[in-house]
């Protein structure tokens, strides 16, 4: 009998294989995302979830952003910049259809920027426009766009999801069907569960290598595991089980592959509010931070530790940890200077993710050492918005800013730092109207450096990127530049 | 006079209306400005306020909740705020998961837990009995998030026999979207069973210890028959009353096992639309609940009296 079973369970084995197998030459491919994107229209809405579908693979700007993080051509082909620095004309390419047909020029392009900077706008990143004085079309492909100002960082706006070129008759109907002009066209999207997108034969750029990409939404990070082992996905760019990751390292049908972001870990502070205007007190906080415990505790020892507000992975990052190195006893001397020699009570309101929750209650302990006593308050996500981020009514709070190039944030009058720095607001613009490279890495490295001394809030690590997938999948990004799942180049190898 | 029917579907349609103040109202006093959740973190003011404007969500309380009720009147639940389409569909989508899944669930718990039941009660006090409620303990015990796991891990991890969760939808046929509720709907089941075969078990042994049972089995009956058509029939009551609570709880309390295995169900749904703040959503699928409760417990009242002649004449 057990010869028998034991038979049976070869032979249904040899099946499974030779079943599998005979999809080698495979074109299409299953990837799981842990979020379901609220709609599917970048240029309306914040939700990371909608770029993750549709950023480089649906919808295609001026504009992109590559896998490092660089500003690459994308509608237009090329552009010039006049002398002052306040004028781009863009050159469009040519036979640029959207999914549904129609042809794509440079009344397109007007029609985007203008909808983003209008009245109405609803584009979550609205500030990304506001440096545009007018849009023109000069010839049918043919697109100047007119500055208030100069602005290094006007390319790289147009990169963005948000910013993205759609056609006024798709416009109103995007969130639901979207129509861009890029590799992939949206085929389904069966709510709460899958979203489905094929190859679009009449690309005017290099042509997609997969046929087909579903995206299957799987956000329990269990689910994830168990849907990666079975097989029923072939991917997660951004896989949500840290405690499993070690499991898929150690399968060699498995590659693991761990890279960067844009997502700059901080313990924000109320800058405005007693004890945290005081400079020591927010150092002295700093320096009880032990950034490497940290990301074992939290992060399963992914991460890496950030001195500054700068993300690792650019040319232009300095390291800085040693300016707020670990040393309870630093802390304590300076808390005293700071009047503080007791320590104090505080609060320390998180927001729901893994990292904010773990973080906090590490930190927590941490500050307890010095004496600061930090109650700890979850919030859900909206609540934060409405409290911390928009209320302002917070002492501390652990958050990861995901947005790419978001240094100015320190800069905005406002914002939920309430950190206020002429020298640093100084800096911003100085960086905003520079396009010279070196001089932007200089200015860039001013900027970090006053940071990781004035403390605004304290610098803990850069969020992973972990990818985990098939091994015979290539061309899916390393690092996260920018939130998205660019599948243009991905294929599957033998 | 009013018939007993009408005058319980007035009553239902009193709490129908009551419910829908109070899932209005506390819904309005939850913190977190669904426009600014969508925009986030970079948003200016002057975006955040013309989505307000375009969600309707600067007009005055009163004004929306008599918009939304009206909507609810007319069958229009009104529009996603997050998904920008209709809830009703949202809903419909979601409720060929659920009730599907629902459905399996209860028929699965009911066959397993009715013999069970049975089973035990018939050989009260004997080793097969304490057996079986033993094991019905651990079912009761068990987690059902827990259980789901091990099932995911035994036959979709391991054995490959099913998909480890996902829903491919009723027009990839039959077969593959039964397939993919086999495990849920098992996980499911297995706890509910347990429960109702506890139930069927003291309620069948209260009854065994009645007096007309005596009398029964005094003029003759055996002990097989005494128990299926005396016994079985009139412990149905506690047993029906069970059944009702567990199909509005695995209607509306599956929110963790679609989560495990990653269903697109009603769970989830509104599970997303409280953490995105899409309240229009959440009230549309609470008030549907509130209908399906009420529904159900309509339902099991007149089965009461299909069960039990004494109380068809009550008015």
């Amino acid at each position: 009998m057990m010869k028998f079973l034991k038979s049976a369970l070869a032979g249904a084995a040899i099946a499974l294989v030779a079943s599998t197998t005979s999809f080698a030459a495979k074109t299409d491919l299953v990837l799981g995302v842990v979020l379901e994107p609220p709609h599917l229209d970048p240029t309306a809405g914040a939700a990371a979830a909608i770029d993750e579908i549709v950023y480089a693979n649906i919808f295609e700007g001026l504009t992109r952003i590559g896998p490092k993080g660089e500003v690459l051509p994308d509608l237009a082909e090329s552009w010039t910049l006049s002398d002052d620095g306040k004028v781009y004309t863009f050159q469009l390419h040519k036979n640029v259809k959207f999914h549904d047909g129609t042809a794509f020029d440079a009344e397109d392009v007007k029609f985007s920027l203008d909808r983003a900077r209008g009245d109405k706008s609803t584009n979550a990143q609205k500030g990304l426009f506001a440096d545009i004085d007018t849009v023109d079309v000069v010839e049918p492909l043919t697109v100047r766009i007119a500055l208030k100002q100069p602005s290094g960082d006007f390319l790289y706006n147009m990169g963005w999801g948000d910013a993205v070129i759609v056609a006024p008759e798709s416009a109103d109907t995007n969130k639901e069907k979207p129509i861009g002009t890029g590799p992939f066209k949206f085929d389904s999207w069966a709510k709460g569960s899958q979203i489905v997108i094929s190859k679009n034969p009449d690309y005017w750029g290099t042509p997609a290598l997969l046929e087909k990409a579903t995206f299957r939404i799987i956000p329990d990070p269990a689910a994830a595991t168990a849907a990666l082992l079975a097989g029923d996905i072939q991917a997660f760019p951004v896989f949500p089980s840290y405690e499993t990751i070690a499991q898929f390292q150690a399968d060699p049908r498995f590659k693991v592959v761990i890279g960067t972001t844009e997502g700059e870990t901080v313990l924000g502070m109320n800058n405005r509010k007693p004890p945290f205007d005081n400079v020591k007190v927010r150092q002295a906080i700093a320096h009880a931070i032990d950034r490497k415990a940290l990301i074992d505790g939290a992060m399963f020892g992914l991460g890496t530790p950030i001195g500054s507000f700068f993300p690792p992975h650019h040319p232009a990052y300095i390291d800085l940890t040693s300016e707020t190195a670990f040393d309870p006893a630093l802390s304590k001397k300076l808390l005293a200077e700071a009047g503080h020699a007791g320590g104090f009570k505080t609060t320390l309101k998180l927001p729901p993710p893994t990292y904010a929750r773990r973080g906090g209650e590490i930190i927590a302990a941490e500050l307890r050492e010095i004496g600061i006593e930090a109650e700890i308050i979850p919030l859900e996500w909206a609540q934060w918005l409405e409290q911390v981020f928009k209320g302002k009514d917070y002492d501390m709070t652990i958050v990861s800013h995901t947005e790419p190039n978001d240094l100015n944030i320190f800069a905005r009058d406002d914002y939920y730092f309430n950190y206020d720095n002429p020298a640093f607001k100084d800096l911003i613009k100085a960086i905003e109207a520079t396009s010279d490279p070196e001089k932007r890495t200089d200015l860039y490295q001013q900027a970090q450096k006053m940071l990781a001394t004035d403390v605004p809030a304290a610098f803990l690590f850069q969020l992973p990127k972990t990818g985990v997938w098939d091994a015979k999948i290539e061309g899916l990004w390393e690092n996260g530049p920018i939130q998205a799942n660019d599948l243009t180049a991905v294929k599957w190898v033998d | 006079m009013l018939s007993y029917a009408s005058k319980r579907v007035l009553i239902g349609i009193a709490t129908m209306l009551a419910a829908s103040i109070v899932v209005f109202a506390v819904l309005e006093v939850v913190p977190g400005d669904p426009a600014r959740l969508m925009l986030g973190m970079n948003a200016t003011e002057d975006a955040v306020r013309a989505l307000q404007e375009q969600m309707g969500l600067n007009q005055p309380l009163l004004v929306r909740y008599f918009h939304w009720l009206g909507g609810l009147l007319t069958g229009n639940l009104g529009r996603s705020y997050t998904y920008a389409v209709p809830v009703i569909d949202l809903i419909t989508e979601r409720i060929a998961v659920s009730l599907p899944l629902a459905l399996i669930s209860l028929a699965l718990s009911t066959t397993i837990a009715l013999p069970v039941g049975l089973f035990s009660a018939s050989r009260r006090g004997t080793i097969s009995d304490t057996a079986t409620m033993g094991a019905a303990q651990i079912g009761v015990a068990i987690p059902n998030f827990w259980f789901a796991l091990l099932l995911v891990y035994i036959f979709a991890v391991t054995l490959r026999l099913v998909p480890a969760g996902g829903f491919p939808g009723w027009s990839a046929g039959m077969w593959p979207a039964l397939k993919s509720l086999i495990l849920p709907s098992i996980a499911l089941a297995l706890p509910q069973a347990a429960i109702l075969a506890r139930v069927t078990r003291s309620a069948l042994l209260d009854v065994l210890g009645e007096d007309y049972i005596r009398t029964a089995r005094a003029k003759g009956l055996t002990r097989r028959s005494v128990l299926y058509r005396h016994a079985l029939r009139n412990a149905l009551i506690p047993i029906l009353t069970i059944l009702g609570l567990q199909f509005a709880f695995l209607l509306a309390g599956t929110i963790i096992i679609e989560n495990v295995f990653y269903l697109p169900g009603l769970g989830r749904l509104v599970f997303q639309a409280i953490t995105q703040r899409d309240l229009i959503v959440v009230e549309g699928v609470v008030m549907l609940l509130v209908a399906t409760v009420i529904l159900i417990n309509l339902l099991v009242d007149l089965s009461y009296a299909v069960v039990d002649p004494r109380l068809r004449g009550r008015t």
